[in-house]
């Protein structure tokens, strides 16, 4: 029961379909089409309410499509780890640092399986946030640091095939965040795919080979060095925060609709951009 | 001494009967209290039992003063509007507590109409206050069943319970246990509330579920600690309330609770883990 899963090579892979996600029908993620591919580590990066914690939502499925869908091949839910930006943690409720990061076994022990047998691995996702020594702490007395990397320990332990960061190394100190990166790019070479939310640009290019800018639609998306150059980094801040009260109701064809006539995509399609990996068939 | 503490109990059936109500309703009320006040809900049960009021009026209606009736009335009821609010707080833009305020302020108003529509002063305030020192045998297995289910679902569920009430937006993340467990919970809740309602009346059916669970966290710091500790605290309420009504020619609901209220206020005071008293000689700081 302790064994890593077996990570095989196909499977793993996320693709967006049309994927429009967005609250009270304005689009947050507007109209995105590609691929993550299995096994890739990719940061997602752009302005403030450029969707990209909605992206990693719509991913996790914790908010439906307005409009076209997230293909996951071969993943069931337990397979996406998520580390939300803002947890939902009630840090009153008494219950220790261990018994927090122990919740990632759930996928191995269930509701009534032991913990005993998965004690070693629990202490040693603990070390690896530098966290030793805290286990028997109560929550709440962890600092907000301190609780991120408690989490991030969290993630460890769900040994999913799928792990998405949302601003994971916010709140973290420089050192800590190095040893974390070394995890995320341990977790790449396993097999792992990995999608991070990520604001430090130099952090992006000196860790993550591929890169999504997002705002509200993909204004580029490859390699993090083609990506990354400031003519897209102005549009994508130009594309940025508009919610329009009186926006008109999107005329763009369902994803539905343009699967069915793949030759009329791309006229249409030219102002949403398409710099992406390429369309899944 | 002695005598004066088990002679009521010795000397009386009623006494006896009213006893075994507050062991069984004090084991299961109280640890789904501690989950209730850890969930910041202390306030959802006062709420809820007042959702119970129209069901227990409709068997009252049906049936005059039975107890099966009332209960299975108060039951359907509770759980309607739990689930019901359950319900709309996860598929709208309420929260759970907006949503059962507006179901329970309509079940109320219903539960009122139907009462002063029919019943006398006399039968409302049986419906109120409860009638702990009649227990009879159909309402001492219903007690004793109640707590059975309460610990059997509370073992069962724990640990997603636990993962719930810490961390929802997870437990949604790596499985389907959340919905299920949340509706659980909230059945828990009317069971031991119509529980309460039998041997207390719904004005007090709180009582024996909140204030020791309360009173706990003066005595112990996490779950394992404040279960048994609110158990024990029921425990003591409820001997002491029969004896202060026995002795005191007092109603018995209302002595009750007004004993969990004393030790509440003694635990505020003396409580080891941040009672006032202790916060006046502040003892000096650690080293690290």
């Amino acid at each position: 029961m302790t064994a890593p899963v077996q990570l095989p090579a196909p499977g793993g892979a996320l693709v967006f379909r049309g994927l429009t996600l967005g609250y009270a029908r304005h689009p947050a993620v507007h109209h995105l089409d590609g691929t993550i591919a299995a096994g890739s580590l990719t940061a997602v990066v752009g302005p403030n309410g450029a969707g990209k914690s909605t992206l990693l939502k719509g991913i996790m499925g914790e908010i439906a499509p307005l409009e076209g869908e997230v293909v996951r091949p071969g993943l069931a839910r337990q397979d996406i780890a998520y580390l939300p930006q803002a947890a939902e943690i009630d840090r009153a409720f008494p219950i220790s640092v261990f018994d927090l990061v122990a919740m990632g076994l759930w996928r191995r022990v269930g509701p009534w399986r032991s913990l005993k047998p998965h004690r070693a691995a629990v202490e040693a996702a603990l070390a690896a946030v530098g966290l030793t020594g805290f286990e028997r702490r109560p929550i709440g007395t962890l600092s907000g640091g301190q609780l991120r990397r408690a989490l991030f320990a969290r993630v460890l332990l769900q040994d999913a095939r799928v792990i998405l960061l949302d601003e994971p190394f916010a709140a973290i100190d420089a050192r800590t965040t190095d040893e974390l990166l070394a995890l995320v790019r341990g977790w790449q070479a396993e097999g792992r795919t990995v999608v991070a939310v990520l604001h430090d640009l130099d952090q992006v290019g000196r860790h993550f080979p591929s890169t999504l800018l997002l705002a509200r639609e993909a204004v580029a998306w490859g390699a993090t060095a083609e990506v990354l150059v400031p003519d897209n980094l102005r549009r994508a801040r130009r594309l940025c925060e508009a919610w329009d009260e009186e926006a008109p109701v999107c005329r763009a064809p369902s994803a539905a609709h343009r699967h069915d006539h793949p030759e009329r995509d791309e006229p249409d399609h030219a102002p949403h951009g398409h710099h992406t990996h390429g369309h899944v068939a | 001494m002695i005598d004066f503490l088990t002679a009521p109990f010795v000397e009386f059936a009623f006494m006896r009967r009213a006893l075994a109500g507050c062991v069984a309703l004090s084991v299961g009320a109280a640890p789904v209290g501690v989950f209730l006040t850890l969930r910041r809900m202390s306030l959802m049960s006062e709420a809820m039992s007042h959702a119970i009021l129209p069901g227990a009026a409709v068997g009252f209606l049906w049936a005059g003063l039975s107890l099966p009736a009332m209960t299975l009335g108060g039951l359907v009821a509770g759980l309607a509007v739990a689930l019901l609010s359950g319900f709309v707080a996860r598929s709208t833009v309420l929260r759970e507590d907006a949503s059962l305020a507006a179901f329970y302020l309509i079940s109320l108003a219903g539960g009122v109409l139907l009462i002063s529509a029919r019943g006398s002063s006399i039968d409302l305030l049986h419906i109120l206050f409860g009638t702990v020192l009649a227990l009879d045998d159909d309402a001492l297995l219903l007690l004793g069943g109640i707590a059975t289910v309460t610990l059997a679902v509370l073992a069962i569920a724990y640990r997603p319970l636990v993962m719930e009430c810490v961390d929802p937006l997870f437990l949604r993340s790596v499985g389907r246990a959340s919905g299920p467990v949340h509706y659980c919970f909230l059945a828990l809740v009317v069971l031991n509330l119509v529980g309460g309602f039998a041997a207390l009346g719904t004005l007090l059916a709180v009582g024996l579920m909140l204030l020791p669970a309360v009173t706990a966290r003066f005595w112990a710091l996490d779950l394992t600690g404040l279960m048994p500790a609110a158990v024990v605290l029921a425990l003591i309420a409820s001997v002491s309330g029969l004896l202060v009504s026995y002795y005191g020619s007092l109603p018995t609901g209302p002595a009750i609770v007004l004993t969990a209220g004393v030790l509440y206020l003694a635990s505020m005071l003396l409580g080891p883990r941040g009672g006032l008293v202790w916060r006046l000689v502040p003892a000096r700081h650690l080293e690290a």
